[in-house]
């Protein structure tokens, strides 16, 4: 009860209407802006680029001969489109320019993805109308919408792995001659491209499955380039790339749109939006809550005001006075997968919170999945109670009290298909078992007890996992461990994905546990999360420690700097 | 993010009541609810799909059709006729849910057929047979077992391994003579009846009520289902992935090891050339009973009514007397035909449901 009314209050307090007709000063100013002096920043970074370079002369991403930058390309008005169940989209309204990165801002489950497969021709709006270069448009199927200039980049990327980059940058539409590919143009424009994108390193031969998650994405616009896409969508494309990636990702953002192209960008990071956006959509329940505010000016109080209802700051939960006294779970002494992580050695206290920074590819979430005994490790102990734990073995880890909830989700912690219940007792389901006898009605019931712990919304049990949000869907991982004897919780990633609402439950949910003496081990990309959640903090680069202190004795730019001191990597180490 | 931004919060929209009450309704039924709603709406058409040939056969024989002996008695041939199949798709339905495959079925019964009537084990007497023939069954099921979870083999190839190498053992022992069953208790078991059905069929409805408590009340089901839908979930639950397989492949082996008594019973002999393509005839019936050839979804029921489906049409030819090659060809028409109308069956049925509620509300 108290959720629906807490819901109600949000509605009141929700601005008024769209703002449509708004016109900011950040687009106008881009209209002017020559796209020349990038390419020389751009060649100063990078050695060896220069003979690349040359050969684009000749523009293979033509831009659009009448794309006139600031005019109108895609208008959204009143869009509507429902599933079984739920009304997805409930009345959205959108405009988008080109040569504008318009952000598109929303919890989960407000609607962002059911709107971007409605632009991408996977979903048909139910009523409203969609606007693409000024005629009425909608789109039978996604080779349409391609076809028409819009290309999507899913977050999930849709790569075929065992194709080369050139074939999967022209998948579908690869250049022929009487039936044959043209294997040495399509490389040829695939090199093109990629030198466009400022990867003329990527060989175009390389097979996709060897590549690092930043290189599909890569191939991803690589793919939309070769489409001449007039608008290129990005779902949460910064959410695989680790942060040094992200600058680049941003450069060849700005050139596409610099060429006119527009490009609709999606992420849960305000910073990213400050920095890359023009304007701002807000989503919120499938409505438009409110239409193209200026990226950078507008402050951040407002923007979450209009996703979530209700005026909240973004807060981690009060650390309480660290005693240093509880009693130590978890000792983990010269732990070593080679080629992962070497000598890593870490102790976590009942009631202490220790966080891991480190870049993807650091070996953190290898670290943490060999304690658990997901991996085996080849040197090292790690000892819960002063017991040494049988290593290579989960039972043996969740017997001695250990829960984790790994850092893919949905591949590595949920059965979609499953209702919720069954997914949050997936660990415990024997110990409410009478003779190898389930007890449903006592599992629905444990569950209901987390689900309403944990403010799970939908509050159904039964339903499947599959139609919750993602930060609901995390609430079910970490649920899992809440029931049983769980000590000791690790946590990979537990905010990935999860909008700004659902992050302050999941902090408080965590600060909760610990205070209840459960000793938990955290891992995150997001340095602010470490340093906000955590007593202590474990620094990592290229597989080791190199920093071990309270969270309080340091700050952001220096854990920045440790993570990347002397790292050069890109991507994931072999 | 995919799939996460249509759960709306449920109290925003009335036509989620309207879904929870029913939700409520399913939950109460417990067996329906226990196999799955999704699974029992899709039983709803394989019942269908019997009926419709019931009433081709009505059609085409209203002659028989008339008389209530004949029907009751055709009826129990049917039911007979699925019993031996019906008993090995059990445990491929297992196998399946669980994220494997199990080719090696039919060589199981014909290597358990053979041991259990040697001279040697029939001297221990019908018990001794017996006992045989399930230890057989399982052993070669713990083998497949361990070559695909400990040996890391794909168990399409383990088991298609098996079985070339259990019939060729099989070759061996009956050195590819007819073993004649001489046990009147073991040849009683395909000719009693009691209160007028087949022993046969009492087997049958044992071995698939057994198997349906297993799946759906049981641990061992419930870990089934997590081994086979996401692998990697349940190892990072705490589940032993390795083990289950193992035990998965076990019970599939038990019951090609009933399998092998009940067809050894009803030929009152057992030769390495016996349940030929049971493999093949399994995994159709499952598939057509709605498992999900890549494991996590299945129901016990959904197996069985393909497997009666499969003897009906078989029986359907034989009241018409029609050769046994357009039946292959009708059986593998019809396993399209079933998947094909259970896409589109539940497609449709939820785009009018998505219209019904868009016009309600």
């Amino acid at each position: 009860m108290s959720e629906r009314t807490e819901r109600s209050e949000g509605r009141e307090g929700m601005p008024g209407q769209p703002r449509m007709s708004e016109r900011t000063e950040r687009s106008e100013g881009r209209e002017g802006m020559p796209g020349q002096p990038r390419m020389s920043e751009r060649s100063e970074g990078r050695e060896g680029m220069k003979e690349v370079e040359v050969s684009t002369k000749e523009p293979l991403v033509e831009a659009p001969a009448d794309a006139v930058a600031g005019e109108v390309v895609l208008r959204l008005t009143d869009v509507v489109k429902t599933f079984p169940g739920v009304r997805a989209l409930d009345g959205v309204q959108l405009e988008v320019r080109a040569g504008e990165v318009h952000c598109l801002l929303g919890q989960n489950g407000a609607g962002k993805s059911t709107l971007i497969k409605v632009l991408a021709g996977v979903h048909r709006p139910d009523s409203g109308e969609v606007v693409w270069r000024g005629e009425s448009a909608a789109f039978a199927n996604p080779q349409a919408a391609m076809r028409a200039g819009i290309a999507t980049i899913y977050q999930e990327l849709d790569l075929v792995d065992d194709l080369s980059v050139a074939e999967n940058a022209f998948l579908g539409h690869e250049p022929r001659r009487f039936g044959f590919v043209r294997r040495g143009h399509m490389a040829r424009r695939t090199r093109q491209i990629l030198a466009r994108l400022g990867h003329p390193e990527i060989p175009p031969g390389r097979l996709v499955r060897h590549l690092p998650a930043a290189g599909k994405q890569i191939v991803s616009m690589a793919r939309a380039l070769s489409h001449e896409a007039r608008l290129i969508i990005m779902d949460e494309p910064s959410a695989v790339l680790a942060h040094d990636e992200v600058g680049n990702l941003f450069r060849i953002i700005r050139e596409l749109t610099a060429q006119g192209i527009a490009v609709i960008y999606i992420s849960h990071r305000m910073e990213e939006i400050r920095e890359i956006g023009d304007r701002v959509t807000v989503l919120k329940d499938g409505r438009t809550t409110a239409a193209s505010l200026p990226a950078r000016e507008t402050p951040t109080r407002d923007l979450v005001a209009r996703m979530t209802g209700r005026a909240i700051e973004y807060v981690f939960p009060q650390r309480p006075a660290a005693d240093g006294t509880g009693a130590e779970l978890l000792r983990v002494d010269g732990l070593t997968r080679h080629g992962e992580f070497a000598d890593v050695s870490l102790g976590v206290r009942a009631g202490e919170i220790v966080g891991i920074a480190g870049l993807v590819g650091s070996g953190r979430s290898e670290l943490l999945e060999t304690i658990f005994g997901a991996r085996r490790a080849q040197a090292g102990t790690v000892r819960v109670d002063g017991r040494v734990l049988r290593p290579g073995s989960v039972g043996a880890a969740v017997r001695a009290g250990m829960g984790m909830a790994p850092e893919e989700r949905k591949s590595q912690a949920l059965l979609l298909g499953e209702p919720i219940y069954r997914n949050v007792t997936l660990a415990t389901f024997g110990r409410y078992a009478r003779l190898g006898f389930t007890d449903a009605a006592r599992e629905r019931a444990e569950a209901d007890r987390v689900a309403a712990s944990l403010e799970l919304r939908p509050r159904d049990v039964r339903r499947p996992v599959r139609t919750l949000s993602g930060g609901n869907q995390q609430k079910v991982v970490v649920g899992r461990w809440l029931l049983g004897e769980t000590r000791l919780l690790l946590l990979d990633e537990p905010t990935r994905g999860v909008d700004v609402g659902a992050r302050a439950e999941l902090y408080q949910v965590i600060r909760d546990l610990a205070a209840q003496g459960v000793g938990v081990l955290l891992v995150s990309s997001e340095v602010p999360e470490v340093l906000g959640l955590a007593d202590r903090v474990l620094v990592m680069r290229e597989g080791r420690v190199v920093r071990e202190a309270p969270a309080g004795e340091l700050d952001e730019n220096t854990v920045l700097d440790l993570v990347m001191a002397g790292s050069l990597m890109e991507g994931a180490p072999a | 993010m995919s799939d996460t931004d249509t759960a709306l919060p449920a109290q925003s929209l009335p036509v989620d009541r309207a879904e929870t009450a029913k939700a409520d309704a399913a939950a109460r039924l417990s067996w329906w609810r226990g196999d799955g709603g999704e699974g029992a709406k899709r039983n709803l058409g394989l019942l269908a799909t019997l009926v419709v040939l019931v009433v081709i056969g009505i059609l085409t024989r209203p002659d028989l059709y008339g008389d209530p002996n004949w029907v009751w008695g055709n009826t129990l041939t049917i039911l007979k006729l699925a019993s031996v199949v019906g008993v090995v798709t059990v445990g491929m339905t297992f196998v399946i849910i669980g994220g494997g495959i199990d080719l090696s079925v039919g060589a199981i019964v014909a290597l358990a057929g053979v041991w259990c009537t040697t001279v040697a084990t029939q001297s221990y007497g019908a018990g001794g047979m017996i006992f045989t023939a399930l230890t057989v069954g399982l052993a070669v099921g713990v083998v497949n077992g361990l070559l695909i979870s400990y040996g890391r083999l794909v168990p399409f190839i383990a088991t298609l391994a098996m079985l070339v190498a259990a019939r060729g053992l099989a070759a061996e022992i009956s050195d590819k003579q007819t073993q004649v069953s001489t046990s009147s208790f073991i040849n009683g078991i395909a000719t009693t009846k009691i209160l007028g059905i087949p022993l046969l069929v009492y087997i049958l409805v044992a071995v698939v009520a057994a198997g349906w408590v297993l799946l759906n009340r049981t641990t061992f089901g419930r870990r089934t289902v997590a081994v086979g839908g996401n692998p990697e979930a349940a190892r990072l639950a705490g589940i032993n992935v390795r083990r289950h397989t193992v035990l998965l492949y076990a019970l599939s082996g038990l019951c090609c090891g009933i399998a092998a008594v009940m067809l050894t019973a009803q030929a009152t002999s057992a030769q390495a050339a016996m349940a030929n393509l049971y493999e093949l005839d399994a995994i159709a019936a499952a598939i057509i009973g709605g498992t999900l050839l890549s494991g996590g979804r299945g129901t016990i029921i959904g197996s069985l009514l393909g497997v009666i489906i499969f003897s009906t049409i078989t029986n359907l030819f034989a009241i018409n007397n029609l050769s046994a090659e357009a039946q292959n060809m009708v059986k593998g028409g019809i396993i399209v035909a079933a998947v094909l109308v259970q896409q589109v069956q539940f497609r449709s049925l939820t785009q009018f449901l998505a219209r019904n509620r868009a016009t309600t509300t």
